[in-house]
């Protein structure tokens, strides 16, 4: 044990313990919203921080992501193969820009995912309607830089993974229990800054457009 | 009696456009706040669920502690301990020379701050960039931050466009705020991509899971964390909780207390390195665990409570001093009424001992706390940490060293007096003889003042007159 890290604690375990209140703490947030409320509030959320949001079916999202990426211009779509949306899109390719796949590491592509890829279509774990919020375990088929680095972030949702607060998703996901993956994120919005003068500007670090494709 | 601070105040008070800035800038972070929470009841319940978390936690912070390091460690997370600032400069340092780096992109961290590390860095020949978007302005400007969540605030639109012009002469002069992020973005964007180690702040540890939360809206802290091959994560002792199922409340407080925004466009949650199979994430995750002083907060029972502080700046966004002299005047790291009773207690009452007498006690920091510690008491007490004479009873720092024989001896005089009603009254209605006497002019007071008067009657034989009988 090092010697810093011994006598931190040797200090902390001296004092007596503090007598503490700590009635209230488990509490619960979560509201009896229905279906058609958690969307409501989940999309007003998300346009108040500049994110589009499509609300679409398993008949004709493909379409419709189609049709973005063509009036967004992308020249490319990052997407894994791996997925279900990634490999409805990839049995149609003709109706998509270039597709992409994320199957090295990023030390063989990190030119290409910084200076020419356009857009990213990802999957998420799930939604939050209270705030608004994207729920995403990067992993190894789709990885943190899949909705971090490309201009434009495409987000599949399935409306009957959305909670109507974050306590309320780390419960019935067990998020606890299952242990934590190496990085979980919520998302809410494009990528944004206040700081020159408290004027609103998008697209500093992250995405510039977050696109939401809700599922029913 | 004129001190360093005073006449950083002066000077703050005299400079008009500043204090208009940053009256707007208050109102607006006020306004939003309030319209995050609608309800009071919902507001103060969770104000008590937030303050119970951190309670909680630090009831049990030796523990949290050793528990956060055996699950950060079992996850990959190699956990490091510093006493100082000095020791924990020193094993980022000695990380960076393992890699032999010699840059580090930082995402925003206010512990970074205190440590000094960009300094400490630049003199070891190391490169420390700034990310955050206010961060990379004031680093500019060779500045540190006005604020701790909004650390360019006190820099008008001009100004920043002046600068990025005097320092990227290549672009072209533009007031346009959406330009001038664009251009940020290209120039940190080739930053990132090159760095080769990240280094963060934390917003909570979990000790439960072995998890650091970073909340943040521009990817700063996502690209820090995640784009270069080493993160390095530094954080204070108390920032631990207990269960993962602490997050979400915090979380939901945390940014409507700080920007009036209903969550941050990100929360990251970082448990580990590149995991086996994983394609990107830094091959290494450091966490520094910080004390400066913040054990030595913990022994004392009351002052214990400003380790809850979750340093969302709701306090500094209200306070009405802040407001007026701006973060600067304060010359330490956390400005406002957080800053007013942590850096007295951490650097010493002799340095800063000072800044607890800037107060107004209005009680407003107190009252948009999100985790309820009663600031106002806390700056009472350290005004009393400051003048007590038992210092063997107490471990605040410099405690007992601003006491003035000058002071002590008019109040023990006004103790006496007032505990002897007859000499109290004979006194009072001595003075109120020789009123004509008091001079016009006292010094600083009437600078900006006009002279106390006393009145014609004193107040017991006012009520006498008025017929009023409480004997």
């Amino acid at each position: 044990m090092s010697n810093a890290k011994q006598q931190i604690l040797s200090r902390l375990r001296e004092p007596q313990r503090p007598q503490i209140d700590t009635t209230g703490r488990d509490y619960l947030s979560k509201f009896a919203w229905s279906t058609e409320e958690r969307i409501q509030r989940f999309t007003d959320k998300m346009q108040a921080v500049r994110a589009e949001i499509h609300r679409t079916d398993r008949d004709n999202w493909r379409d419709l992501v189609s049709e973005l990426c063509r009036t967004k211009g992308l020249s490319n779509l990052l997407l894994s193969a791996e997925t279900e949306w990634g490999q409805a899109i990839m049995q149609q390719p003709e109706q998509f820009p270039a597709l992409k796949h994320y199957d090295r590491d990023i030390e063989d592509w990190k030119q290409e995912i910084f200076y020419d890829t356009d857009g990213s279509l990802t999957s998420t774990l799930g939604g939050i309607a209270e705030t608004g919020s994207l729920i995403l375990w990067p992993n190894q088929h789709e990885p943190r830089m899949m909705s971090l680095v490309p201009p434009v972030h495409i987000a599949m949702l399935e409306v009957d993974k959305l909670f109507t607060t974050f306590a309320e998703a780390v419960q019935e996901q067990g998020w606890a229990k299952s242990g934590m993956p190496a990085n979980a994120l919520l998302i809410s919005g494009p990528s944004k800054s206040a700081d020159i003068a408290q004027v609103l500007a998008y697209g500093v670090h992250g995405p510039k457009e977050l696109v939401v494709i809700l599922i029913d | 009696m004129t001190t360093e601070f005073r006449i950083r105040v002066e000077d703050a008070l005299k400079k008009d456009d500043v204090r208009a800035h940053f009256r707007k800038a208050m109102d607006t972070l006020m306004t939003n706040r309030r319209g995050q929470f609608p309800e009071e009841d919902e507001l103060q319940r969770l104000r008590s669920q937030a303050m119970a978390i951190r309670a909680n936690a630090l009831s049990k912070l030796p523990e949290l502690l050793e528990l956060l390091e055996e699950n950060l460690t079992a996850n990959g997370v190699q956990v490091h301990w510093a006493q100082t600032t000095d020791e924990a400069n020193n094993i980022v340092l000695e990380i960076m020379n393992r890699h032999g780096a010699k840059s580090v992109i930082k995402g925003k961290s206010m512990v970074s701050e205190e440590m000094g590390l960009n300094h400490f860095l630049e003199e070891q020949g190391i490169e420390a960039l700034e990310s955050d978007l206010g961060e990379f302005i004031i680093q500019l400007d060779g500045e540190t931050p006005s604020h701790i969540i909004m650390p360019a605030i006190h820099k008008s639109k001009e100004e920043i466009s002046r600068l990025f012009n005097e320092k990227f002469p290549d672009i072209p002069y533009t007031e346009d705020v959406d330009e001038l992020t664009k251009s940020a973005r290209n120039i940190l964007r080739e930053k990132f991509y090159n760095a080769p180690v990240g280094l963060s702040g934390v917003n909570f540890a979990v000790a439960e899971t072995g998890t650091l939360c970073l909340v943040e809206n521009e990817g700063n802290g996502r690209m820090s964390t995640t784009v270069p091959p080493v993160h390095i994560a530094v954080t204070g002792i108390e920032k631990v909780v207990e269960q993962l199922s602490d997050i979400p409340p915090l979380i939901s407080i945390l940014p409507r207390s700080a920007t009036g925004q209903a969550i941050t466009t990100y929360v990251n949650m970082i448990s580990g390195p590149r995991q086996e199979g994983e394609k990107d994430g830094p091959q290494e995750v450091h966490l520094v665990l910080l004390d400066n002083g913040r054990s030595n907060i913990y022994s004392d029972p009351e002052l214990l409570a400003t380790l809850r502080c979750i340093r969302c700046g709701a306090c500094i966004n209200h306070c009405p001093v802040y407001v007026r002299i701006g973060g600067h005047t304060y010359d330490t790291v956390y400005p406002g009424p957080i800053g007013t009773i942590l850096e007295p207690q951490k650097e010493g009452l002799k340095v800063h001992g000072e800044l607890v007498q800037a107060s107004s006690l209005c009680g407003a920091c107190g009252e948009v706390c999100p985790v309820r510690i009663p600031i106002p008491g806390l700056i009472n007490r350290l005004r009393y940490e400051g003048v007590r004479q038992d210092t063997e009873h107490t471990r605040t720092k410099d405690a007992g060293t601003r006491r003035k024989t000058l002071e002590a001896v008019a109040w023990q005089g006004w103790s006496w007096s007032a505990s002897h009603p007859g000499m109290y009254n004979l006194g009072t209605k001595m003075a109120t003889k020789v009123r004509k006497l008091v001079p016009g002019k006292m010094g600083a007071w009437t600078s900006v003042r006009s002279a106390p008067k006393l009145a014609e009657t004193t107040l017991h034989e006012a009520a006498k007159k008025l017929g009023v009988d409480n004997e």
